[in-house]
C-alpha cells in the first residue's frame, strides 16, 4: 500500500497528527512543553535526593553561589532556586491549564447556545462577547483581583490562603479569556445545526441538550482545540504579570510570575535570579504559541 | 454612515455606562474603606464619628443610590476628588492621558512602519529564509512577557552600559527635549518589540493573500516590473486590513502599558489605575478605567472607520 492511499483511509485525527508532525517548530513546541512539565514535576523527587527543603529560608545564606546541593544557588532570603523554578512552574502551568479550561467551558457554552438557538439569544450573546472584548483587560483583572475576598463572606483563613490565590485567579482569568473560543464555537455550530444528522437526531425526538452535546460539540471540537492552544499562551502571560504585580498567586507559594516580584531591586545585584523565572516563561509561551500555530494549520480543512 | 456611526456611539455609551456600574460595585468589594483609614489614621475618632461621616458622604445608602448619585455627578462634569492627592481626579488623569497618548503614538508610529515592512518583505517569498527568521522573532515578540523584557532592556542599557536611566520622566523644564525623551526610549523599546510581533504577522498574511488575488496577475501579465506590483498593486489592498489591527492596537496599548509604565515610573493613565488601587484611591481607579474603556472604544472605532474608508466593498449602515 503506497502512503497516499494509506492516507486516504486514515481517520481524521490521524491526518491531523501526520500534518503536525510534518511541522517541525510545533512539533518541537510540543516537546519543549512536555519537557517543561517533566522539568516541575521533578520537583518531588530532586528535593528528597538532594534533601533540602525549598521554602525553607534561611537568611544567612541568602544569594549563595551554586554549589552541590544547591545547584543554582539561593535567591534573596536563603532558598534554593532551581526547586522554587520547578515548584513555580507547576503553579504557573497549571494555572495556565486550569484557566484555560474553564474559560474554555464558558466560551463552549456561550458559543452553542448563540449558535444553536439563533436569533435574538444570538444577537444578545454576541454583543455581550463583544462588549467583554473591547474592555480594557489588564486594569479590570487587576481590579477583579484585588477584591477583599472576605467581603464576600469567606473566612479570612481561607482569603488569606495561598489555594484562594490560586481559585481566584484562575476564575478571573477565565472570566474573561473564553470569548476567542465563544466566537469560534458559535461560528462552527452555526454551519453544523442545518445539517441532516442533526436534523435527524431532533426528529427522533433526541432533547435540546442531548442534540447539543452528543450531535454537535464532537463536530466542532477541533476548532476548540485549536482556539484553546492560543489562549493557553495569553493566559500564562496574565497569570505571570498579576502574580508579578502583586495580585496573583501569593508568595510563598511560587509561581514564575511571583518570583519576579523583588526583581527590580535584583537587576542591579543578583540579575540571574531576575532573569530565570522570566526565561521559563518565555519559552513555555512561545513552545504553546509554536503548538497553536501548528494545530491550526493541521486541522484545517483546506490543507489537505 | 451617520446612522452606523450614532449606533456605535450608542453602544459605546451603553458599554461605558455598564462598565462604570460593574466597576462601581466592584470597588465596594476591594480592602479599606475609605471611612476605615480615616479611623485607623486618627486614633481620637469614634465610632459615632465615623458613622457620623459616614452619613455625610452618602456612604450608608445602599450601592445602586450612591452609584445614581455618582453617575449624576459625573454627567453633569463633576468626576469627584482623588483622596490620594486631594485634587479633582481629572486634573490627575489628564497630564495621565497626554503621556500614555504620547508613549502609544510613538509605539504605534514606529511598530506598524517596521511591521509593514517586514510583513511584505516576509510575504514576497513566504517559507523563504527571510520569511522564517521573522516569523521566529515575531513569535518571540509575541510570547515575551512585557515585564520581564522591560527588566531585561533595564539591565542592559541602564544598569550595564550605563547609556539611559532606568526609569521616571525627567524633571519638567530641565535638560531641555533631549534629557525628557531620553526617558522615552526605553519604555517605548519594550512596547515596540511586544507590539511588532502581532501586527508583522497580519501585515504579512494580508499581503500573502493579497499577492495571490487576480488583479495581481494581471498586472504582472502586462509586464509591471515586480516592486511596482508589491508596491503600488498589492501594497495599499493590505494596508486595509493592516489599518484595523492598528487602531484596536491603539485600543489595547492605551491599558496594556500599564505594565510597562509601572516598570519605568512613567506616569500614564495604566500606572495611574495601579497605583489608584494599591493605594485605595477608588474614586480615582474608576474614572481613570473609565477612559481608558473609552480610549479602547475609541480605538475600535476609529478602526472600523478606517477600514470602511478604505475599503469601497465594505459599506457601514
Amino acid at each position: 500500500m503506497t502512503a497516499s492511499a494509506m492516507t486516504l483511509h486514515a481517520s481524521p485525527w490521524q491526518r491531523r497528527w501526520a500534518r503536525f508532525r510534518r511541522n517541525r517548530t510545533a512539533l518541537a513546541g510540543l516537546c519543549v512543553l512536555i519537557g517543561l512539565i517533566m522539568f516541575s514535576l521533578a520537583a518531588f523527587p530532586l528535593e528528597a535526593f538532594l534533601g533540602i527543603d525549598a521554602n525553607n529560608a534561611d537568611l544567612l545564606s541568602r544569594f549563595d553561589p551554586p554549589s552541590a546541593t544547591n545547584w543554582l544557588g539561593h535567591d534573596e532570603l536563603g532558598r534554593d532556586v532551581l526547586i522554587r523554578l520547578m515548584y513555580g512552574g507547576q503553579v504557573s502551568l497549571a494555572v495556565g491549564f486550569a484557566a484555560t479550561f474553564l474559560g474554555a467551558v464558558i466560551g463552549i457554552s456561550i458559543g452553542l447556545a448563540a449558535g444553536y438557538f439563533g436569533g435574538r439569544v444570538d444577537a444578545l450573546l454576541m454583543r455581550f462577547t463583544d462588549g467583554i472584548i473591547a474592555l480594557p483587560l489588564l486594569p479590570l483583572l487587576i481590579v477583579l483581583a484585588a477584591i477583599d475576598l472576605t467581603k464576600l463572606g469567606f473566612s479570612t483563613d481561607f482569603a488569606r490562603s495561598g489555594a484562594a490565590s490560586f481559585y481566584r485567579i484562575v476564575l478571573i482569568i477565565a472570566l474573561i479569556d473564553w470569548t476567542r473560543i465563544a466566537r469560534l464555537v458559535r461560528a462552527s455550530t452555526l454551519s453544523i445545526r442545518e445539517r441532516e444528522f442533526v436534523l435527524a437526531a431532533r426528529v427522533s425526538g433526541a432533547g435540546t441538550i442531548r442534540i447539543l452535546l452528543r450531535s454537535v460539540l464532537p463536530n466542532v471540537i477541533a476548532p476548540i482545540i485549536v482556539a484553546c492552544s492560543q489562549v493557553l499562551g495569553s493566559v500564562i502571560l496574565f497569570e505571570a504579570v498579576l502574580s508579578f504585580l502583586g495580585f496573583g498567586i501569593v508568595p510563598p507559594t511560587p509561581s514564575w510570575g511571583n518570583m519576579l516580584n523583588n526583581a527590580q531591586e535584583l537587576v542591579a545585584t543578583a540579575p540571574l535570579l531576575a532573569i530565570y523565572p522570566g526565561l521559563f516563561i518565555f519559552t513555555t509561551v512561545i513552545a504553546v504559541n509554536f503548538i497553536g500555530d501548528g494545530l491550526q494549520d493541521a486541522f484545517d480543512p483546506r490543507a489537505e | 454612515m451617520i446612522v452606523f456611526l450614532l449606533r456605535r456611539l450608542l453602544g459605546m455609551a451603553v458599554v461605558l455606562l455598564v462598565m462604570s456600574f460593574v466597576v462601581y460595585g466592584l470597588i465596594g468589594l476591594m480592602p479599606g474603606d475609605p471611612i476605615d483609614l480615616m479611623v485607623l489614621s486618627n486614633p481620637g475618632m469614634t465610632a459615632a464619628d465615623a458613622d457620623r461621616l459616614r452619613a455625610l458622604h452618602g456612604l450608608d445608602q445602599p450601592l445602586i443610590a450612591r452609584y445614581w448619585r455618582w453617575l449624576i455627578a459625573a454627567l453633569n462634569g463633576d468626576f469627584g476628588f482623588s483622596r490620594v492627592y486631594a485634587r479633582p481626579v481629572l486634573d490627575i488623569v489628564g497630564p495621565a492621558l497626554w503621556q500614555t497618548t504620547k508613549l502609544v503614538a510613538l509605539t504605534l508610529a514606529i511598530s506598524s512602519i517596521l511591521a509593514i515592512a517586514l510583513g511584505i518583505r516576509s510575504a514576497i517569498r513566504p517559507g523563504g529564509k527571510f520569511d522564517t527568521l521573522i516569523s521566529f522573532v515575531s513569535f518571540a515578540g509575541i510570547s515575551i512577557p512585557s515585564f520581564w523584557l522591560a527588566l531585561i532592556l533595564i539591565l542592559a542599557f541602564a544598569v550595564g552600559l550605563g547609556w539611559l536611566p532606568a526609569s521616571g520622566m525627567g524633571r519638567p523644564g530641565e535638560g531641555g527635549f533631549w534629557d525628557s525623551a531620553r526617558y522615552l526610549i526605553l519604555p517605548v523599546a519594550t512596547l515596540v518589540i511586544a507590539n511588532l510581533g502581532g501586527v508583522t504577522r497580519y501585515a504579512r498574511s494580508s499581503m500573502i493573500e493579497t499577492l495571490r488575488m487576480d488583479f495581481i496577475r494581471t498586472a504582472r501579465a502586462k509586464g509591471a516590473r515586480e516592486p511596482r506590483v508589491v508596491l503600488r498593486h498589492a501594497f495599499p489592498n493590505a494596508l486595509t486590513s493592516v489599518i484595523t489591527v492598528i487602531g484596536v492596537n491603539f485600543g489595547t496599548l492605551f491599558s496594556g502599558a500599564l505594565i510597562t509604565e509601572t516598570m519605568f515610573a512613567q506616569r500614564g493613565l495604566g500606572k495611574t489605575i495601579y497605583d489608584a488601587i494599591l493605594g485605595n484611591d477608588f474614586n480615582l481607579a474608576l474614572v481613570a478605567l473609565l477612559f481608558a474603556t473609552f480610549a479602547t472604544l475609541i480605538g475600535n472605532l476609529l478602526a472600523d472607520i478606517a477600514y470602511a474608508w478604505l475599503d469601497p466593498r465594505i459599506s457601514v449602515t
